[in-house]
């Protein structure tokens, strides 16, 4: 990581407030923002045209929501911890993180499994497709940030705990990327159920 | 300011850095082998953006060859649909069927083939990635004051997806079945259903999974520029200092990454549909009597879609042209540009006014006429900024000390085009005239100026003044006047006489026309316009020869800034290095447009403001 970003550059050249890569990645959510945004929009535009199997959203998800909450705010615990230097809750709540984040995605997958069983299984009806769509989509990038927080782990673990400017910065990277993802399911399961 | 300004404007622009510069012990520091060392450092996997700029230049000449060869091979089946063209079959093989007289016809599929291939490559590859990948590449970080961009790595990965994706669409020429040939839109049912037609098959496969390496591309790219021009600005330059081509880059880049995401979505949804069997685009349809299994898509859902990123797109291709325009105008006609604010606000104004109109390229789809007030509403009062940039142009050179070089003469051009499809713009923008010419080759035309001819003659004019900056050498000026005349003719000749044809309703995407009887008069204007066709390509590798004969032998620079010009990348030395300036970062005491103010015919960014003198704007 250490070649990927000339933290001498950023550094020297830098007189803002907001780190560069802390703005990318907020352009970055912007434009995951609008994806997401065109999906439900899509939902809208295809609910008003009529044909449409209207279904309550299954449980399971309401409980998964509660788990990508408390991921949140373990993540959030786990970096405060870093920056006092608390260690074994760093590494902790770290952990627990990351085994949430895996529990989400297995009980989205039952979720979609319990879908299925009350009647509106893959290919039913776009009000069914586009919960599986939706949540898939959401799901891939809940993955990719848990492929993010494997490569927290690792520092967390293999790491003597030091908190330097681009650790700590990294962290922060990590942390508004995992809030966003919890925002977004949040959003998400709102819209679904709102929108029947 | 007096006892600095020496004669030499070498020398004083890097006396004035070197008092008023911004230290950012930037060489203190070794940077290792990373950036120049091994050829494969410098010149491949590089992250200068420099290089990076070549690179996508390049690739999008390349691009540009091929997708310009295969207009013309479908310009000759519409020109000469009579004519054998056994002569290909060596080149294309079987996609041209002879018969057993010996007589070679374009294959019908292969004709939509190339359609849609020409307008992909054209419109994402070399527009998109070739014109505004070149140029925020380049100019971003030398024209505000930046080492590089603020993510060198991201920068690198950005050309490298634009080059996946442009490796897997080439491969998707050489499928037996065919490149995708539902048109560049790529509409369903054609697109969404993989036994559509030939090309719907594998073709669209690697066509969609293409073109998401190439969104990916853009947004890489996409969050750098922003990134860079927010954060990395040098001492002194505000926002309201930016050069009129950073604030077009800026501005394309923040269009481009709040409308691709949407493409992907489509394209997400298109790909469930394709390979899991949902209905989001697909209705009911029945082949050859029997039902499909689809029941209640909608496939308007997906135009939808594909146009909320598809008509900021022509944004995205033509903003990057104006701002580029708009700079080499000023800089050639020693004159500020005319209007910097309003120039500003014109491109926002656009760049909002560009996500509310999309549906104007689907009044003819179905869609309630009432929404389709709406739309008409909005696309016309794009006319407004579109009017103020013109009119700036015009006064910016109007009254000029011009200089007549192959670049300003391709920024004029650029005007010209852009007013003359401009206009065409104002007929297909109204829901109704759009009945009579929807579909027709009078939309052919429209687009092809203002952002095909247009966007192209912006980028040739970036090419023709930057291209000292980029190699250190001139390029052949005469060559440059000459493809500048060549083009400008050859283009309107192209493109003026299907105003024409689309009026009279000529349908655009047409194999043949034998069958229509009511437009066989046009036969001799086909033919024109596949020979103006031909002609126009002939100037085009007269540039591209031009361009790789002049990066080895063209005439050196010897000045630091030929062309006296204001901007900070002719601060830089004539090749500039990794970090660009070789001491400290230059601080930005004015605007970008100091020309001809207080009898000095031209004053660098770098030059402070003098005893009483007051800022231009």
């Amino acid at each position: 990581m250490e070649n990927t970003v000339d933290t001498k550059i950023l550094a020297a050249t830098r007189r803002n407030k907001i780190h560069p890569l802390k703005l990318a990645l907020w352009v970055a959510i912007a434009s995951l923002v609008m994806m997401f945004t065109a999906l439900t929009s899509a939902y809208i535009v295809r609910q008003s045209a009529g044909n449409w199997l209207e279904f309550n959203i299954p449980n399971i998800f309401y409980l998964n929501t509660l788990v990508i909450v408390v991921s949140s705010l373990t993540l959030h615990g786990s970096y405060l911890a870093f920056k006092r230097q608390a260690k074994v809750a760093y590494q902790g709540l770290m952990v627990v993180t990351f085994l949430l984040g895996i529990t989400f995605l297995v009980l989205q997958y039952l979720g979609w499994h319990e879908l299925s069983a009350i009647g509106v299984p893959l290919k039913t009806n776009p009000s069914g497709d586009f919960v599986y769509a939706i949540s898939g989509l959401h799901g891939l990038h809940i993955l990719g940030g848990l492929g993010i927080l494997l490569v927290s782990l690792l520092v967390a673990f293999l790491r003597p705990l030091k908190v330097t400017p681009i650790r700590k910065l990294r962290f922060e990277l990590v942390l508004t990327y995992w809030h966003f993802v919890d925002l977004l399911w949040l959003y998400l399961i709102i819209f679904m159920s709102l929108y029947r | 300011m007096g006892n600095i300004a020496v004669a030499n404007p070498l020398i004083e622009s890097d006396l004035l850095i070197e008092e008023f510069g911004y230290d950012d012990h930037f060489h203190d520091h070794h940077h290792g082998d990373k950036f120049a060392a091994s050829f494969v450092t410098h010149y491949i996997f590089s992250q200068d953006h420099k290089m990076i700029a070549k690179q996508f230049l390049i690739t999008g000449m390349v691009w540009a060859i091929i997708g310009g060869l295969m207009s013309l091979v479908f310009r000759l089946q519409l020109g000469f649909p009579e004519e054998s063209i056994a002569w290909l079959q060596p080149v294309l093989g079987k996609w041209i069927s002879v018969d057993a007289e010996g007589i070679g016809k374009l294959t019908t599929d292969f004709y939509y083939a190339l359609v849609t291939m020409h307008g992909t490559i054209l419109v994402f590859f070399v527009l998109t990635a070739g014109l505004s990948g070149t140029f925020s590449n380049l100019l971003i970080p030398l024209m505000i004051g930046a080492r590089d961009m603020a993510s060198p790595l991201l920068n690198m990965l950005s050309y490298w997806f634009f080059f996946l994706s442009g490796t897997i669409m080439f491969a998707s020429l050489f499928l037996s079945t065919g490149p995708f040939a539902g048109g560049w839109v790529a509409y369903p049912p054609l697109s969404a259903l993989p036994e559509a037609m030939d090309g719907s098959g594998a073709g669209m496969t690697l066509w969609t999974v293409s073109l998401v390496f190439f969104v990916v591309s853009v947004l890489l790219g996409g969050i750098n520029y922003i990134t860079t021009v927010l954060n990395l600005r040098t001492k002194g330059m505000t926002m309201w200092r930016l050069p009129l081509p950073i604030w077009a880059f800026f501005v394309t880049a923040i269009i481009g990454l709040l409308s691709f995401p949407v493409l992907v979505s489509a394209f997400f949804l298109m790909m469930c549909d394709r390979t899991l069997g949902t209905s989001f685009y697909l209705s009911e349809i029945y082949i050859g009597g029997q039902a499909l299994d689809h029941v209640g898509g909608s496939p308007i859902l997906y135009q939808h879609l594909f146009w909320f990123l598809g008509h900021p797109e022509v944004y995205i291709i033509i903003l990057p042209a104006m701002g580029i325009v708009s700079e080499v105008l000023s800089v050639n006609a020693r004159k500020p540009i005319f209007g910097y604010k309003a120039m500003v606000l014109s491109i926002l104004a656009i760049a909002f006014l560009s996500f509310i109109v999309w549906a104007h390229h689907m009044f003819m789809s179905g869609v309630n006429p009432f929404i389709s007030n709406f739309f008409v509403i909005f696309t016309l009062i794009i006319a407004v900024p579109s009017a103020v940039k013109v009119f700036n142009w015009i006064a910016t050179i109007y009254g000029g000390n011009m200089r007549f070089n192959a670049a300003s003469m391709f920024a004029i051009g650029f005007v010209s085009m852009f007013i003359s499809g401009g206009l065409t713009g104002i007929f297909l923008g109204n829901s109704t005239i759009d009945i009579q010419l929807h579909d027709t080759y009078f939309v052919v035309a429209h687009f092809h100026i203002v952002m095909g001819v247009a966007a192209f003659f912006g980028m040739y004019a970036g090419v023709y003044h930057w291209f000292p900056k980029m190699y250190g050498r001139w390029m052949n000026g005469t060559l440059g006047k000459l493809h500048f005349w060549g083009t400008i003719v050859g283009a309107y000749c192209v493109f003026w006489p299907m105003h024409y044809l689309g009026m009279a309703g000529v349908p655009r995407r047409y194999y043949s026309f034998d069958f229509y009887g009511t437009f066989a008069h046009f036969d001799g204007i086909n033919k024109f316009i596949t020979i103006a066709a031909m002609v126009t390509f002939a100037f085009q590798l007269l540039m591209v020869i031009n361009f790789f004969y002049s990066i080895w032998y063209g005439k050196k620079v010897t000045e630091q800034n030929p062309y006296k010009a204001n901007t900070l990348e002719w601060t830089t030395p004539i090749k500039a290095g990794h970090g660009n300036w070789p001491g400290k970062l230059p601080s930005v005491q004015r605007w970008a447009y100091d020309y001809g103010k207080d009898g000095r015919e031209y004053i660098p960014q770098v030059q402070p403001m003098g005893e009483g003198e007051e800022e231009s704007h």
